[in-house]
C-alpha cells in the first residue's frame, strides 16, 4: 500500500510542484516585489508614488473606461450576433466561422489595422467618399478601442452562444403561449436566462482589455493609456520592477472586482489567453 | 416579421465582412509588389521571397514550433496527472480547481511580469529555458480543464474490471484509464499547443536578449512599421491554422468541451 502510494505522489508530484512553483511563488512574490523600493529595502513608497502620482490614478481611470467601453462595444455586437448565429440552420459551422479569427496571431491582426487606419488606407478612403473628410486614426486613443475590440469580439460572443442555445425552446414556446409578445419573452424569458453567459463574456473582455499592451503599443501610438502597458513599461523599459509590481497588484484587484461583480462561480473563461 | 430577419441578416454579414477583413487585408498585400499596405502595385510574389529566403526568421519559426510541442508535451502529461489528481481529491477538490485555474484567468501581462521576477529571483539565465518553462506553466491549467470531464465521466467500474481481471496498478492505468480518456489528452494537447504558438505577452517578458519567438519577431518588426514580409508570412499563418483548425475538428470530442479555442 505504502508503495503504491509512493508511486502515484512520484506521478503527481510535477502537478504539484507546478501549482507551488509556478502559480503560488509568482503571486507571492510579485506582492512583495510590490514592497520593494529601487535601493532593494521593503518599503510601501511605490504605493505612495502610485496614489500621489496624478498621472497614475489619471491612466488608471482611462484604463478602467477604456475596458468598460471595449466591453460595452463588444457586448452590444455580440448579443445580437450571437442570438442571430443560433438562429442559423447551420450554426455550428458560423460559431465556427467566428471563432477561427482567433486562431490567427493577435499580432497580425493588430498589424493589420496599422494598414487599415493609415491616413491613404480604406478606412479613410470610405470616410472621404461619405464626404466626411479624412482624418487621423492611426495612434489615437480610439484606434485602440477599435482594435481591442475586434479582437475581443469572439471571446464575447462565445460564452452568450452557448448561452443562447442551451435554453430549453419549451420554455419559450411555453412563454409565447401564455400571451406573452416576442420582445416581452426576450426581457423577461431569454435575457435573463443567458445572464451566465453575459458576464462570463464581460469577465473575458474585460480583464484583457485593462491589460493588452501591444495593442496600445502598435496602435494607440506608444502611450502609456492601459494598466497592461504601465507594467510593460516598468518591467522592459524604466526597470522600475517595484512599481510595476504595485500597478500589477492594482490590476490584479481590478480583475477581483470584476470577477466578483460577474459571480465567480462560473469564471472559467471559455477564451483563450490573451493580453 | 420578415423584414426583422433580413435585416438580420444584413447585421451578420456585415460582422462576419468586418472580421475577415483585417485578415484578408493583410493576405491581399502580401502579394503587391509595393513596400506599403495601401495602393496595390502589380502582383508578384517578391515577399514570399524574402521571406523563405530569411535565415533569421526560419530559425524563429523552428524555435517557435521546438517551444510548442516540447511545452504542449509536457503540459499534456503533467496537465493530465493533475486531473487524475483532482479527481481523486475528495476535500480539498475545489481549493485545487480555483488554483489551477489562477493561471487561466490571470492577464498575460501578470503572468509574464510574475515569472520574470521569478526567473530572476532563482537566477535562471533568461532565454530558451525560460520561455519553455513560462509555456509549460501556462498550458498546465488548460490541459487539466480538457481532461477532467473525460475523467469524471469515467466509469469506476472500468478499472475496477481490470483489477479484478488481474490487472496491475500499471496495466490498469495504461490500457483502461488512459484510452478511456484518450479524447480529453488530444484535446488539451491541441489547446496546449494553440496556446503556445499564440502567445506573445508572457514569452515577451521572459525571452531576454538572444531568444525570439515568432509572436515577439513580429512585435519588433511591426513596430518598425510596415514590412510586406509580415503580410506574406501572416498568409503562411492563416493556412496552418485552417489545417489546425482541420485536425483540431477531426480529433477533438464531438459537443461539449470542444469550444474551439
Amino acid at each position: 500500500m505504502t508503495k503504491h502510494n509512493f508511486g502515484r505522489l512520484f506521478f503527481t508530484l510535477p502537478y504539484y510542484l507546478w501549482l507551488l512553483l509556478f502559480v503560488i511563488a509568482p503571486l507571492v512574490l510579485i506582492f512583495y516585489q510590490s514592497f520593494l523600493g529601487l535601493d532593494g529595502h521593503l518599503t510601501v513608497q511605490n504605493y505612495l508614488t502610485y496614489a500621489r502620482s496624478a498621472t497614475y490614478l489619471k491612466m488608471t481611470l482611462n484604463s478602467v473606461w477604456y475596458a468598460f467601453l471595449i466591453t460595452a462595444i463588444t457586448l452590444m455586437i455580440a448579443y445580437p450576433l450571437a442570438y442571430l448565429i443560433a438562429q442559423l440552420k447551420r450554426r455550428d459551422f458560423w460559431l465556427a466561422l467566428m471563432i477561427l479569427p482567433t486562431w490567427i496571431n493577435l499580432l497580425l491582426k493588430t498589424y493589420a489595422f496599422i494598414g487599415i487606419l493609415s491616413q491613404s488606407g480604406p478606412l479613410n478612403a470610405l470616410t472621404k467618399a461619405l464626404g466626411l473628410g479624412s482624418h487621423q486614426l492611426l495612434f489615437t486613443d480610439a484606434a485602440f478601442v477599435i482594435v481591442a475590440a475586434y479582437i475581443e469580439l469572439p471571446f464575447m460572443v462565445l460564452p452568450i452562444y452557448n448561452a443562447i442555445v442551451g435554453i430549453r425552446p419549451s420554455l419559450i414556446n411555453a412563454s409565447l403561449d401564455l400571451g406573452a409578445s416576442r420582445v416581452q419573452t426576450f426581457w423577461r424569458v431569454i435575457f435573463p436566462l443567458t445572464k451566465g453567459g453575459v458576464e462570463a463574456g464581460i469577465q473575458a473582455v474585460f480583464i484583457p482589455a485593462l491589460s493588452l499592451f501591444m495593442i496600445t503599443r502598435l496602435i494607440g501610438g506608444n502611450r502609456v493609456i492601459t494598466l497592461g502597458t504601465a507594467i510593460e513599461e516598468h518591467f522592459l523599459t524604466t526597470q522600475n520592477w517595484g512599481l510595476g509590481s504595485t500597478i500589477g497588484v492594482v490590476l490584479v484587484v481590478a480583475m477581483l472586482i470584476v470577477m466578483l461583480l460577474t459571480d465567480g462561480a462560473n469564471a472559467v473563461k471559455k477564451g483563450g489567453k490573451r493580453g | 416579421m420578415k423584414k426583422f430577419f433580413s435585416l438580420g441578416r444584413l447585421f451578420l454579414a456585415l460582422v462576419f465582412f468586418l472580421m475577415y477583413l483585417p485578415i484578408f487585408y493583410l493576405i491581399y498585400y502580401s502579394f503587391s509588389s509595393g513596400s506599403r499596405m495601401d495602393g496595390f502595385k502589380h502582383f508578384s510574389l517578391v515577399h514570399y521571397q524574402t521571406l523563405f529566403a530569411d535565415t533569421r526568421m526560419i530559425s524563429i519559426v523552428l524555435n517557435t514550433l521546438i517551444i510548442a510541442l516540447l511545452a504542449a508535451l509536457i503540459s499534456t502529461i503533467i496537465g493530465t496527472s493533475g486531473a487524475l489528481a483532482i479527481n481523486r481529491a475528495k476535500r480539498s477538490r475545489r481549493q485545487l480547481l480555483v488554483l489551477n485555474n489562477i493561471l487561466m484567468v490571470s492577464p498575460d501581462v501578470i503572468i509574464g511580469a510574475s515569472f520574470l521576477i521569478f526567473f530572476t529571483f532563482l537566477g535562471v539565465q533568461l532565454g530558451f529555458w525560460s520561455v519553455l518553462l513560462s509555456h509549460i506553466a501556462f498550458c498546465i491549467p488548460i490541459v487539466v480543464l480538457m481532461v477532467l470531464p473525460q475523467v469524471r465521466t469515467m466509469p469506476r467500474s472500468l478499472t475496477d474490471a481490470a483489477y479484478d481481471l488481474g490487472a496491475s496498478r500499471w496495466q490498469a492505468f495504461s490500457q483502461v484509464t488512459i484510452p478511456a480518456i484518450a479524447p480529453g489528452i488530444r484535446a488539451g494537447f491541441f489547446m496546449a499547443l494553440t496556446y503556445s504558438l499564440d502567445d506573445f505577452a508572457v514569452t515577451f517578458f521572459v525571452t531576454g536578449n538572444g531568444f525570439s519567438t515568432l509572436a515577439v519577431e513580429i512585435y519588433s518588426r511591426a513596430r518598425q512599421g510596415i514590412d510586406l514580409e509580415i503580410n506574406a508570412l501572416s498568409t503562411v499563418m492563416f493556412l496552418v491554422s485552417l489545417v489546425l483548425v482541420f485536425i483540431y475538428s477531426r480529433f477533438s470530442v464531438k459537443g461539449k468541451g470542444a469550444a474551439v479555442k
